[in-house]
């Protein structure tokens, strides 16, 4: 491990389950155990458990924190209600994605949770546009796993029989032998699932109860990136960075209403311009002809081979043993079933535009039953 | 017959004027599942360490290098089909390709199982 890795709470844990490890947001992380295929397999059919530490979990507090953070996202914080992760967007002046991130009010404050890459980034953003008296607290000492899959609710219901109650995007204080946890039934898979932040130095212990379930096994980030790729979920730094903004992202839904017709948010202008007049390039799913994966960085082609858009995810996607992709596009070539042309090392492959997700999402929504 | 490596990690089998090219046990653990395979067709010349195949694991995408030049025999059409013979077999079935040897005098360049081994270990 160089010097400039941090290890996470659960990092002898992940060695001793034989976990390679590899760099990843500034921290030695495991990338797989058993291999890839098995393990995205496994959390389709069962449950996957993820150790997610080195993403940034944050408590915003102060008197005016929800106006505050409101004039820093576009979400609806005024309508959103105790305990609900709302998925939201810290923007540039000119629409520009900083980073994703989802916002949950508990209490008196708001609970944060940003991508591990950028967490730094995002705690100097926030304090540089924040009013004094709204503090952002980096809550270091607390741990983050998620627990993904169909059977994930069977294997964690067993230890907290009060999480059955939890819907797709809700969440809440919970206790799992005796550990105080912050339990959401959310995640980045597109199935149903948890995510459990837990104090660091109770987290091994869980992770260990956890994988005592007969239905869950350690999942590696290399699963999880082609599990949320299935899941058409872009991954900041890839598809969204500071040159996208929300609506070529097709991330419209987490403009709030409210706060799409009034704004009050930066970047409202160009956003509003391109919700009225549509976006110069989206951000579409493609189906790739062959079996050969077209990755990161292909090139979407004309007919004369100008480049006309780029690929900023893509993946043999294990479910459907076929290679996807997900690329920005001209808004005319983003109608599902267009044809386009993809270049990567000087070769040409044909892709689909499919709409996203390429696998169904499976949560468990409200009213849907069991 | 005897069996070759090279630092890029492949194999090489010769016997007699024939060369048989995988990748190496440490080579697919590196890489991880695989899920697609080019071989090179049987009449095209490879010079040594030109590239001559392709792998692509769920992670990344490798080159695969010809250990030695010739004219190739036969690319294995059976991996092409089950690309994951390279995980679960790399130096029997999971084999790339097959080629003549333009010039057994290269096989001087590659390393021995030993020195391989004690390469690996120096990884």
């Amino acid at each position: 491990m160089s010097d400039t890795e941090s290890s996470l709470p659960l990092d002898g844990w992940h060695r001793r389950l034989g976990a390679r490890m590899v760099p990843f947001a500034g921290y030695a992380m495991p990338i797989q155990y058993e291999g890839i295929l098995a393990e995205h397999r496994w959390t389709r059919e069962s449950a996957g458990l993820f150790d997610v530490s080195h993403m940034g979990q944050l408590l915003i507090a102060g008197g005016g924190t929800e106006k505050a953070l409101e004039a820093l996202l576009p979400a609806d914080l005024a309508m959103l209600r105790e305990g609900r992760p709302k998925y939201s967007l810290l923007l540039t002046e000119h629409g520009g994605i900083v980073d994703d991130l989802m916002v949950t009010r508990r209490g008196d404050h708001f609970y944060m949770v940003v991508n591990g890459a950028t967490k730094h980034d995002d705690i100097a953003h926030l304090e540089s546009k924040l009013p004094r008296g709204v503090v952002v607290d980096h809550m270091k000492e607390q741990a983050l796993l998620a627990l993904q899959g169909p059977k994930a609710a069977d294997a964690l219901a067993r230890l907290v029989p009060e999480v059955a109650e939890l819907t797709f995007m809700t969440g809440g204080p919970f206790a799992v032998a005796g550990i105080k946890a912050w339990i959401s039934r959310s995640g980045y898979t597109g199935e149903d699932g948890f995510e459990i932040s837990v104090p660091a130095n109770a987290v091994e212990a869980l992770a260990t109860l956890l994988l005592d379930q007969p239905e869950v096994k350690p999942i590696g980030l290399g699963a999880r990136d082609s599990l949320r790729l299935e899941a058409g979920l872009p991954l900041y730094g890839h598809d969204l960075d500071t040159t996208t903004t929300p609506v070529e992202a097709d991330l419209v839904f987490a403009l709030s209403r409210r706060r799409r017709e009034t704004g009050g948010f930066p970047g409202w202008q160009r956003i509003s311009r391109e919700l009225a007049q549509g976006p110069i390039r989206k951000r579409v799913g493609l189906a790739v002809e062959g079996r050969q994966p077209v990755r990161e960085g292909a090139m979407v082609v004309d007919a004369e081979g100008s480049e006309i858009g780029k690929v900023t995810s893509g993946g043999f996607s294990p479910s459907l043993e076929a290679p996807i992709a997900m690329a920005y596009v001209p808004l005319a070539y983003a109608v599902h079933g267009t044809q386009v042309s993809l270049a990567q090392r000087g070769r040409i492959f044909t892709g689909r535009v499919v709409p996203l997700p390429f696998v169904p999402h499976r949560y468990h929504r409200k009213g849907a039953g069991t | 017959m005897t069996v070759y490596y090279t630092k890029e990690h492949e194999w090489v089998r010769v016997d007699g004027d024939t060369a048989t090219v995988g990748i190496t046990d440490f080579a697919q653990g590196q890489l991880g599942d695989v899920v697609f395979v080019e071989v090179p067709e049987a009449g095209r010349q490879v010079s040594q360490s030109g590239e001559a195949a392709v792998v692509e694991s769920v992670k990344a995408a490798s080159d695969v290098y010809a250990p030695v030049g010739g004219e190739v025999i036969e690319g294995n059409q059976a991996l092409v089909d089950d690309p994951s013979l390279v995980n679960s077999d790399p130096e029997g079935e999971g084999w790339f390709f097959k080629l003549r040897l333009s010039d057994t005098e290269q096989i001087n360049d590659l390393m021995s199982a030993e020195q391989y081994r004690a390469f690996c270990d120096s990884q």
